[in-house]
C-alpha cells in the first residue's frame, strides 16, 4: 500500500532537548525518526502508533515511526516530522533564488513496513471520545 | 563558594547570577547557574525553560581530541595550518555557519573569505533568509522585546511554534509579562496563532486560524487589501482556511489595539512563496499604522543568528550569501548561498563554524559536501555529523558557558555572557584569529589584492 500526505518538518522541544544531549545519541535519533500523521489518516492507511513506515519523494527516502496525533492536531492529509538527517533526506536542493531550500510542503509516499513491536493504544478522535 | 552535598562531602560550587542562554534566539539573561567546579558541570539553572535546562545541563568537558585530520589527533597548529592551505588553494571556498557563537568570533570570518576570495554565508539562509529579503524590499517595522513587554495589547504569531522552539518568548516578553501600559498580563493583551497544525502554541492563544498549507500569502494579501478599505472575500474560508467573520473580527481588533506586534517564524519563510510571505507580513504591519502602532519581527532561532547578520552586514553591507571573488563583496541569495553552491556542486572546500549541513542540508547538498570534490574543516564544540565527515575538525569551548563575548538576541539588541567555568578546548574566537592569521600570510605570499586591506 502506498499512500500520498503532504510532510511539514518543524521544530520541536523534544527535537531541542534531544539535540542538546548529542545528535549521535539515541534520544535525538529517536525524536528525528518519528512521523506525527492525523488520526483520520492513520486509521484510512490502517496505521498505528509505533508502525514502522517508509516515506520517499523524488531526492530519497527513510525510514520512520508513525504517531497518530488527536483529530484536529495536524490536517488531514498532512504529516509533520522534526528536523533531522532523516527529513533532510528528502529535501530537494532547489531554492527558487532565495536559498532557501523548499523544506516545508513536500509530497511524500508513505508505505507500510512493519507492526510496530510494543503496539500502544491509539488514540481515539476527541469527538468520540466524548 | 564550597557547600555541602547530600552525602556531607564539601563540593566547590559556584553560582552565576544572571547568565544567558544562547540555546535560542531569546537570549534570556536571567538565568541563575549553580555550577559543581570539581566536576566543571552547571548542576542547576534556575529560570531555564526546558530547552535551556537541556543546554546547561547537558554540557559536559568532553574526553577527545581538541584537533584531528582525517580522524587522527594532531596538534591544534597543524589543523590550523592544513585547514588555511586548504582554503587559500581552493577555487571556491566557502565559508557556512557561525550562528553559534559570539560576535567577536564571527567578525573574524569575514577577512578569512575575503582573503580566499571565497562566498561566506550563515545559517539565516536557511532560517529568516527570505526575511532579510524581504527587508531590502519592503523595510522592517521593527522595535525591541522590551517595548513589545511594554506596550504590546496584541500580539500575534504567524508560522512560528515559541512553545516549543522559543519556551520563554511568552512568559519573559510577549504574553504573561506585566508591563508599564499591560498591568495585568495576558488580560491586557490580545493573542492570536495562525498556525497550519494545532501545535502546543495554540494552546495560548485568544484567536486560533488555522490557515490552509501554503496559503499565508492569500491571507495577509487579505488582511493588506482590508488595510485600504477593500471587504473580506465571502470564499475566504476555500481561499485560505478561515472564514469571513473571523477575519473581520481579526481586522478590528488589529487596527484598534495600541500596540500590535507580529512574530513570524519559518512557516512562513521555508513554504512556497519564502520572501514574498515574509514581504507581505512586514507590508501589512507597515499599513496597519495608518490606523494604530503596529510592528513585526522574525523569531530567530539560534544564539547568536542574529549576530552574525549583523556582523556579515556592518563587515560586508549584506547579511549573509556573500562572495569575495572578483574583490569585493557581492549579494546574491541563490548564486552564493550554501544550499545551491553545494547542490551545484561547486564548492570544493567548505569551513563549517557551529553548524551541522550535515544533518540537516538537502541530500544533493550532504551528497556534495561529504564527497571527495569537497574538502571539509569543521569547528563546533560537539560531535556531529559534519564533525565526524570532516576532513579537519576542531573542537571548540561552548560560548555563553566555558567562554565570554556578544551575542546579539533576536531583536538586535546585544547582551555580554558570563561564562561558566573553563574549558580545556580553545575558544572559537582563538581558533578563528590564528585561521584569519595564517590564511593572510599565504594570502600576501600569492599577492592577492586584498590581503593588505584592514578590517576593523
Ligand atoms: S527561551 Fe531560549 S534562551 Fe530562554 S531559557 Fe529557553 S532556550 Fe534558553
Amino acid at each position: 500500500m502506498t499512500e500520498q500526505l503532504i510532510l511539514i518538518p518543524g521544530r520541536s522541544a523534544k527535537q531541542g532537548v534531544g539535540l542538546n544531549k548529542g545528535k549521535l545519541k539515541d534520544e535525538y535519533k529517536k525524536v528525528t525518526t518519528t512521523l506525527e500523521v492525523s488520526f483520520e489518516d492513520a486509521a484510512r492507511m490502517g496505521l498505528e502508533t509505533g508502525d514502522h513506515v517508509k516515506i520517499s519523494n523524488h531526492i530519497g527516502e527513510t525510514n520512520v515511526t508513525v504517531k497518530a496525533l488527536r483529530e484536529g492536531k495536524i490536517p488531514e492529509g498532512y504529516a509533520f516530522i522534526p528536523y533531522g538527517p532523516p527529513s533532510s533526506c528528502l529535501f530537494d536542493g532547489e531554492t527558487c533564488a532565495t536559498g532557501m531550500p523548499a523544506s516545508k510542503g513536500m509530497t511524500i509516499d508513505i508505505e507500510f513496513i512493519k507492526k510496530g513491536e510494543k503496539k500502544k493504544t491509539t488514540l481515539p478522535p476527541r469527538s468520540a471520545a466524548g | 563558594m564550597s557547600a555541602v552535598s547530600k552525602d556531607n562531602k564539601i563540593v566547590n560550587e559556584k553560582i552565576v547570577e544572571n547568565a544567558t542562554c544562547t540555546f535560542c534566539g531569546c537570549c534570556c539573561d536571567d538565568i541563575t547557574l549553580t555550577v559543581d567546579m570539581d566536576k566543571k558541570v552547571v548542576t542547576k539553572a534556575k529560570d531555564a525553560c526546558v530547552l535551556g535546562k537541556s543546554w546547561f545541563l547537558n554540557h559536559v568537558i568532553e574526553d577527545k581530541p581538541i584537533a584531528r585530520i582525517a580522524g587522527k589527533e594532531v596538534p591544534l597548529d597543524d589543523a590550523i595550518d592544513e585547514a588555511a592551505k586548504i582554503l587559500i588553494e581552493a577555487k571556491f571556498p566557502i565559508l557556512y555557519g557561525m550562528s553559534d557563537t559570539i560576535c567577536e568570533a564571527q567578525r573574524q570570518c569575514v577577512p578569512i573569505m575575503d582573503d580566499c576570495l571565497g562566498t561566506i554565508d550563515t545559517t539565516t539562509s536557511v532560517c529568516h533568509g527570505p526575511s532579510g529579503m524581504a527587508f531590502q524590499g519592503v523595510g522592517e517595522p521593527s522595535m525591541t522585546l522590551g517595548e513589545v513587554k511594554n506596550r504590546a495589547d496584541f500580539v500575534m504569531y504567524w508560522g512560528g511554534n515559541p512553545a516549543e522552539a522559543h519556551p520563554r518568548h511568552f512568559a519573559r516578553y510577549a504574553v504573561t509579562p506585566e508591563g508599564m501600559f499591560t498591568p495585568n498580563g495576558k488580560d491586557d493583551r490580545t493573542v492570536v496563532i495562525c498556525d497550519v497544525r494545532h501545535t502546543k502554541t495554540a494552546g495560548v492563544a485568544d484567536i486560533f486560524l488555522q490557515v490552509k498549507p501554503g496559503k499565508d500569502f492569500e491571507l495577509l494579501w487579505m488582511l493588506r487589501a482590508a488595510c485600504k478599505g477593500v471587504e473580506i472575500p465571502e470564499n475566504s474560508k476555500e481561499i485560505c482556511g478561515v472564514d469571513k467573520e473571523t477575519l473581520e473580527d481579526l481586522f478590528e481588533k488589529m487596527k484598534n489595539c495600541n500596540y500590535g506586534v507580529i512574530f513570524f517564524g519559518m512557516g512562513l519563510t521555508m513554504s512556497r512563496g519564502r520572501h514574498f510571505n515574509s514581504g507581505a507580513l512586514m507590508a501589512l504591519a507597515t499599513d496597519l499604522n495608518e490606523f494604530t502602532h503596529f510592528v513585526a519581527k522574525p523569531a530567530r532561532g539560534h544564539g547568536n543568528v542574529t549576530g552574525a547578520d549583523n556582523v556579515v552586514s556592518w563587515q560586508t553591507g549584506y547579511p549573509f550569501g556573500v562572495n569575495f571573488s572578483r574583490g569585493h563583496p557581492r549579494f546574491n541569495p541563490g548564486e552564493f548561498t550554501t544550499v545551491d553552491t553545494l547542490t551545484r556542486g561547486e564548492a570544493d572546500a567548505a569551513l563549517i563554524i557551529a553548524s551541522d549541513p550535515v544533518a540537516n542540508f538537502p541530500k544533493p547538498a550532504i551528497d556534495h559536501i561529504t564527497s571527495d570534490k569537497c574538502k571539509l574543516i569543521s569547528i563546533d564544540t560537539k560531535n556531529t555529523p559534519t564533525s565526524e565527515a570532516a576532513h579537519v575538525s576542531i573542537q571548540t569551548s561552548t560560548y555563553g558557558i566555558n567562554t565570554g563575548g556578544t551575542v546579539y538576541r533576536m531583536d538586535d539588541v546585544p547582551i555580554s555572557l558570563r561564562p561558566a567555568f573553563d574549558s580545556p578546548f580553545p575558544s572559537d574566537l582563538e581558533v578563528l584569529t590564528k585561521l584569519r592569521e595564517k590564511v593572510n600570510k599565504l594570502a600576501k605570499k600569492l599577492n592577492r589584492p586584498y590581503a593588505t586591506k584592514k578590517y576593523i
